[in-house]
């Protein structure tokens, strides 16, 4: 089978190295240009399933602020950012909101849970 | 309730702030307190909702608000106090702080040590002197950041961004999330100025395209922003003739840099660096005035929090070990006053503490010879301290004087203490 180079930019930390692949069809046989391990794993997970953490924001009812920052517990398949995004906007909670709470549990059958990214107290609060 | 004077007073909780205000307290100042101009703590972070924040803090990647949040529970944990909603309106050389807010109404504070964590701000329309007419619909993007992602409304349906920097890529896919066209992401630099990285998860992931040496030549529509003009810039920065486009879209986001937010630093008489717009410091974050630290963004533009947050501890530590310095010295400092016929005194302040270890050697000159036998008398008011006698006396010659560790207790009472030179 036939070699064939790829370049890509890992993004799992700010440094954003570079990298060049080489794969033989579906199997990643070298990963150049990254400073860490981390470099190799992204490479491989980018081309055979790529995947983003995803931040949006939900709608919080009685919250000091109408929003709430929500996050992917990890990354979640690339192709799927839209269908979550629409789930997210189907949602809102009353706060208080806790920082850690559960928004969504598995979303879209991924295994993957929603979660808040910060307190939203209730607008009487004062914390 | 607020107190009447603090170890260390930190103006702004962003991440600046809040590390300064935690490794002071934790460095042991007494009395923290942290003023904050916004309604809650975090500062920028709290808009901030992407992740990429904490690799090298936390080995971890998480987002604005719980990186903040991190910093606000630490802080809470630790008995600082806060005032939010408040605004400083001027700090003086001496450090004493002017502040009104709605609870506290107008307030004076004092210090021993101050950090200025102002952090930045965004550059704005007037300061890239964009031309055009003047419709609604031109935004910083972190104005359009803070509407889109705390208070719930999209500044409009059909973007372009000018600038490449990071604020502006993660609005362009945060717009994209939230059902809006980004039409296209402008850059006069023929490079990208944010991190690689957004440009791969934010513009490329959404095929959101770029145009490096481009700028907008102009702004279109009157009521609102109806297009731009494109153009691109040639190697010496100019306008090339003929490569004009117009771009319909109905809002305009500028993401073309930061500024150090140093108003109050000015009015403390702290000297500035016009490269980085930010106060002058040095290896303890200290400014040029004494006691007057400074931190984070309001001293340069930082592109990752985690170096924000570490300049924010030293500089805390710093402030701290100031404050527990001067408060030492609070009311223990005695000022040696020259008097009859001595012209000064060294040292010109002396630390009453300091004969609990030993004699002081106080040194002068005389202003007229006495050629005489004389005393030289250590004087607190009328209460004669300590004396020596010299046979004469004359300005070439130095007098020598010791304060003995018996003077200890007479030297308690005094505020100041005087020398003279009188005749047997």
């Amino acid at each position: 089978m036939t070699q064939e180079q790829k370049k890509l930019i890992c993004i799992t930390c700010p440094r954003g190295c570079a990298l060049v692949v080489t794969v033989e069809g579906e199997t990643v046989i070298k990963t150049e240009g990254n400073s860490c391990k981390r470099g190799v794993d992204y490479a491989t997970g980018e081309l055979k399933d790529p995947r983003r953490m995803v931040t949006t924001t939900v709608r919080v009812k009685g919250g000091v602020h109408p929003l709430a920052p929500v996050y992917t517990e990890s990354p979640i398949p690339k192709p799927r950012i839209f269908d979550l995004l629409a789930e997210v906007r189907k949602i809102e909670l009353t706060a208080p909101v806790k920082f850690g709470d559960v928004v969504i549990e598995n979303v879209l059958g991924t295994g993957i849970n929603v979660l808040a990214s910060r307190n939203i107290p209730a607008k009487s609060e004062t914390s | 309730m607020l107190k009447k004077k603090y170890d260390v007073i930190v103006i702004g909780a962003g991440p600046a702030g809040l590390a300064a205000a935690i490794e002071a307290k934790k460095t042991g100042a007494q009395d923290v307190l942290v003023i904050e101009r916004a309604q809650e703590l975090g500062g920028i972070l709290q808009q901030c909702i992407h992740n990429g924040f904490g690799l090298q803090t936390f080995k971890k990647d998480l987002t604005g608000p719980t990186y903040a949040q991190r910093f606000i529970d630490e802080l809470a944990g630790l008995h600082v106090d806060t005032l939010l909603d408040a605004m400083a309106l001027n700090v003086t050389s001496e450090r004493h702080v002017y502040v009104t807010s709605q609870s506290s109404g107008f307030v004076e504070l004092d210090t021993r040590a101050l950090v200025l964590a102002m952090g930045c701000r965004e550059r704005t329309r007037a300061q890239i002197a964009l031309p055009g007419t003047r419709p609604a619909g031109v935004y910083t993007a972190g104005t359009a950041q803070r509407f889109v992602n705390i208070e719930g409304f999209m500044p409009g349906k059909c973007f372009v961004i000018l600038g490449s920097g990071d604020i502006g890529m993660i609005m362009a896919r945060r717009l994209t999330f939230e059902g809006a066209k980004v039409e296209r992401v402008l850059e006069i630099m023929p490079f990208l100025t944010g991190l690689t990285r957004n440009y791969v998860q934010c513009l490329l992931d959404y095929d959101i395209p770029l145009q490096l040496h481009h700028t907008v030549k102009r702004i279109i529509g009157n009521d609102r922003v109806e297009a731009i003009e494109s153009v691109q810039i040639d190697e010496h920065r100019q306008p090339m003739p003929g490569t004009e486009e117009t771009i319909p879209c109905d809002t305009l986001l500028l993401s073309v840099g930061l500024i150090p937010e140093n108003e109050l630093s000015r009015k403390a008489g702290v000297a500035l660096d016009p490269v980085t717009g930010g106060p002058f410091v040095d290896e303890e974050m200290q400014t040029s005035v004494p006691g007057i630290f400074a931190a984070g963004n309001v001293v340069h533009v930082y592109d990752l929090v985690d170096w924000v947050t570490q300049a924010g501890l030293l500089c805390g530590r710093n402030a701290a070990q100031y404050a527990i310095t001067a408060r030492k010295h609070d009311g223990r400092r005695v000022r040696m006053k020259a008097g009859e016929n001595v012209r000064y005194v060294i040292p010109h302040i002396l630390d009453k503490e300091s004969l609990a270890e030993s004699a002081q050697l106080l040194q002068m000159r005389v202003t007229l010879p006495i050629e005489a036998p004389v005393w030289v008398e250590v004087m607190n008011g009328e209460e004669r301290v300590t004396r020596k006698a010299e046979l004469y006396v004359r300005p070439g010659e130095m007098v020598n004087i010791d304060l003995p560790q018996s003077a200890y207790d007479a030297v308690q009472r005094a505020s100041e203490l005087s020398v003279r030179v009188v005749r047997r």
